[in-house]
C-alpha cells in the first residue's frame, strides 16, 4: 500500500521526542484507515471505477453521441463485449461515459452540500443563542421535507443538466453536514484555545475557519464520504422518475431504469453492468466512510 | 410551532420559484397579461410578498390548498383521499422493519466480528446500497412474474381495497420494508454496541447477572431509545422510498399523486402534498422526542429540548 509508506516516511521522518508524538498522533487515522481492509478494497473499487470511467474512453473508443439503427440490443459479442443497447450505442463505451456523469454529479454534489453545510453549521454552532436557534430551526424545517419531494418539484421548474443536478442534489443535502459541524462548534467554541486566539483579538471569520471547520475536519470528511454515495442513489431515483439528464447524456441510474424496461425481453447486459456498477460505487463510499470514522474515532451514531 | 411555520414559509417560497410566477405556471405560456392579472386578483397573488403569503396561509388553516387545473379538483380533497393510504402503506412497512433490525442488529451486535456478522452486514450493506426501484423491479421479477406468488400492482381504488386484496400489498410494503431494514439494523447494531461498552453492563455482568437478561433487560432498552430518535427523523426518508414504491406499482397514495402531478406541471398538487408531508414529519420528530423521554428517564422534557433536536 503506497498509503502505508507515506504514513510511515512522515512519522519516521520526524526528530524524535515530542515531535514525532504529534506527527504520529496526527497521521495516526491514516494508519488506522489502511489497517481496515474493507475500507481500503472500497478506495481501490472508486479509484478502478474513476480510472474506469475517464481514463477508459482514451483506449476504447466508441460513438456515444449517434444512435445506431439495426445495431439494438446486440447479446455480447466480439467487438462489443457488453453488446449494444436500445438505440446502438456500445454498452461498454456507455458504462464508462454514465460513469463520468455519475461521478461528477455525485462529487459536486457532495462538495456543494459540504460546504453549505459545513459554513452554516458552524456559524450557527459558534455564534450560538438566537441566531443559532433561528438557523437550526430552519435546517429542521427543510429536513421534515422529502430530498426526493423537493428534488421531483425542482427538477420539473429546472431543466436538470449536469450542473443543476450538482446544485439541486446538493442543496437538499446540505443539512446533515450543518447538523453534525453545528454540534462540533458548539463543544469547540468553549475551548481555551478559541477563547485565547479571540481573547487576542482574532476576527470572527478567521476564528471559525481557522478553529471551528480545522477541528471538525473528521466529521465533515466522514460525511463527505457518505453523502458522495447518497447523492448516486438520489440521482439514479431521479432518473427512475424520468428527471434525470437528456440523452445523449447519461449517468449509470439512467443506464438502469432505462435497461429494466427491457427486464422482460432477456436483455441482462443492459441491466446488471449498470446496476452493479451503482451499488459497489454505493458499497465502496459507504466502506470508505466507515473506515475513516473509525479511524478519526468519531461517535459511530452521530453520522 | 416555528418549524411548521418555517415549513408554510419555504412551501410559498417554492411557489415562487415558478418561471413566471404561479399565474403562468398554472395557465400556460399563451396567457394574455389580462387573464394573468384577473388570476392573480382572484388568488391574492396581488401586493407585497407578505400580504400574499398570509392571503395563502389564512387559506391553508381553513383547509383550502388550492386547486389542482389538472385533475379538476380541490388538492384538499386529494389530500385526504390518498394520504390514508400513504400512512398505511409506510406505517405497516416501518413496524415490520423495525421488527426485524431490532433483533438482527442485537444479534449482530453480539456476535461482533465473527462470519455471520460479516454475512449479515453485507447483505445489509448491499441492500442499502441498491436503488429502491430496482429492488421493487427484482422482487416483482422473482415473486411475481417467475413464481406468480403476488400480483406486480397494488390495490387500486378506494382505502377498503386495500383490506380485500392483501396479496396485493405484499411487494409494495416489502420493498419499503427490506429497504427500510438496511438502514435501521446497522444503526442498532452500533447503538447496541456503544451501550455493550458502558460501565453498567460490567456491573451486571460482576454481579452475576445472566448474558441474557443484560441484553433483553439493560442492553435493549438502552439502545432502543436511539432507535425511536431515528424513526422520527427517518420519516422524510422512508416517504422518500414510498414514493418510488408507489411509482413502480401504481399505488394510489400521495407519492404517485406527487409524481404525476410533477410530470404534468400541476404545481398546486405536488406543493400541497410538499406541505402535508412537511408538517406530518415535524409532527412524527415531536412524537419521537416525547416517546424518547418517556423510554429514557434521564432525557428531561426542558424549556430548550427542542434545541438540542
Amino acid at each position: 500500500m503506497s498509503i502505508e509508506n507515506v504514513t510511515t516516511v512522515l512519522s519516521g521522518d520526524e526528530p524524535g521526542g515530542i515531535a514525532e508524538a504529534e506527527a504520529s498522533g496526527g497521521w495516526l487515522w491514516l494508519r488506522s484507515f489502511t489497517a481496515n481492509r474493507l475500507a481500503v478494497a472500497g478506495l481501490v473499487v472508486v479509484v478502478v471505477l474513476t480510472l474506469f470511467s475517464f481514463l477508459g474512453p482514451l483506449f476504447y473508443h466508441t460513438d456515444q453521441i449517434h444512435t445506431r439503427i439495426g445495431m439494438e440490443t446486440l447479446a455480447p459479442g466480439p467487438g462489443r463485449p457488453l453488446g449494444t443497447d436500445d438505440v446502438g450505442y456500445d454498452q461498454l463505451g456507455r458504462l464508462m461515459v454514465a460513469g463520468q456523469t455519475t461521478l461528477e454529479v455525485a462529487f459536486g454534489a457532495a462538495a456543494v452540500a459540504v460546504l453549505v453545510g459545513v459554513a452554516w453549521g458552524a456559524v450557527a454552532g459558534y455564534l450560538g443563542g438566537f441566531v443559532d436557534a433561528l438557523m437550526m430551526r430552519i435546517v429542521d424545517a427543510l429536513l421534515a421535507i422529502p430530498a426526493l419531494l423537493l428534488l421531483l418539484y425542482l427538477a420539473t421548474v429546472f431543466r436538470p443538466n449536469v450542473l443543476m443536478l450538482i446544485v439541486v442534489v446538493g442543496l437538499t443535502a446540505w443539512l446533515v453536514p450543518a447538523r453534525l459541524v453545528r454540534a462540533e462548534a458548539l463543544t469547540l467554541r468553549s475551548r481555551e484555545y478559541v477563547l485565547a486566539a479571540k481573547t487576542m483579538g482574532v476576527r470572527t471569520p478567521t476564528l471559525i475557519v481557522r478553529h471551528i471547520v480545522t477541528n471538525s475536519i473528521g466529521t465533515i470528511v466522514v460525511n463527505a464520504t457518505f453523502q458522495v454515495a447518497d447523492a448516486i442513489l438520489v440521482v439514479a431515483a431521479l432518473s427512475f422518475l424520468g428527471l434525470g439528464i437528456a440523452p445523449p447524456a447519461t449517468n449509470w441510474g439512467a443506464m438502469l431504469s432505462n435497461g429494466l424496461n427491457y427486464s422482460y425481453s432477456g436483455y441482462w447486459w443492459l441491466v446488471y453492468p449498470p446496476g452493479i456498477a451503482i451499488v459497489i460505487t454505493v458499497v465502496a463510499f459507504n466502506l470508505i466512510g466507515d473506515g475513516l470514522r473509525d479511524a478519526f474515532g468519531l461517535d459511530t451514531r452521530r453520522q | 410551532m416555528v418549524v411548521v411555520l418555517l415549513v408554510t414559509i419555504i412551501v410559498f417560497g417554492l411557489s415562487r420559484l415558478l418561471p413566471g410566477g404561479p399565474a403562468r405556471a398554472i395557465l400556460g405560456t399563451h396567457a394574455t397579461p389580462t387573464n394573468i392579472a384577473a388570476f392573480n386578483r382572484e388568488n391574492g397573488l396581488t401586493g407585497p410578498l407578505p400580504a400574499q403569503y398570509w392571503h395563502w396561509l389564512t387559506g391553508v388553516l381553513t383547509g383550502n390548498f388550492g386547486f389542482s387545473y389538472v385533475l379538476n379538483q380541490p388538492v384538499s380533497s386529494l389530500l385526504a383521499e390518498r394520504l390514508p393510504k400513504t400512512a398505511f402503506l409506510a406505517g405497516v412497512s416501518v413496524v415490520l422493519a423495525v421488527l426485524v433490525a431490532v433483533p438482527v442488529g442485537l444479534y449482530q451486535a453480539v456476535r461482533r466480528g465473527r462470519a455471520d456478522d460479516y454475512a449479515v452486514t453485507t447483505v445489509t450493506f448491499v441492500l442499502y446500497s441498491t436503488p429502491a426501484f430496482w429492488v421493487a423491479l427484482l422482487l416483482i421479477d422473482i415473486l411475481s412474474v417467475r413464481l406468480h406468488v403476488f400480483p406486480a400492482e397494488a390495490p387500486q381504488g378506494s382505502f377498503s381495497a386495500i383490506f380485500s386484496d392483501p396479496g396485493a400489498m405484499v411487494l409494495p410494503v416489502l420493498t419499503i420494508t427490506l429497504v427500510t431494514i438496511a438502514a435501521f439494523s446497522r444503526y442498532v447494531r452500533s447503538s447496541v454496541l456503544d451501550e455493550l461498552a458502558q460501565d453498567y453492563v460490567r456491573m451486571a455482568r460482576s454481579k452475576g447477572t445472566t448474558r441474557r437478561a443484560i441484553l433483553l433487560r439493560h442492553v435493549l432498552r438502552n439502545a432502543l431509545s436511539p432507535v425511536v430518535t431515528l424513526l422520527g427523523l427517518s420519516l422524510p426518508f422512508i416517504l422518500s422510498g414510498t414514493l418510488i414504491t408507489e411509482e413502480v406499482f401504481n399505488y394510489p397514495g400521495i407519492g404517485l399523486l406527487a409524481y404525476n402531478a410533477a410530470t404534468q406541471q400541476d404545481y398546486p398538487v405536488l406543493l400541497g402534498v410538499v406541505l402535508v408531508v412537511g408538517i406530518a414529519t415535524v409532527v412524527g420528530s415531536l412524537l419521537a422526542d416525547i416517546a424518547y423521554a418517556l423510554l429514557d428517564p434521564r432525557v428531561q422534557l426542558a424549556s430548550d429540548a427542542g434545541a438540542g433536536r
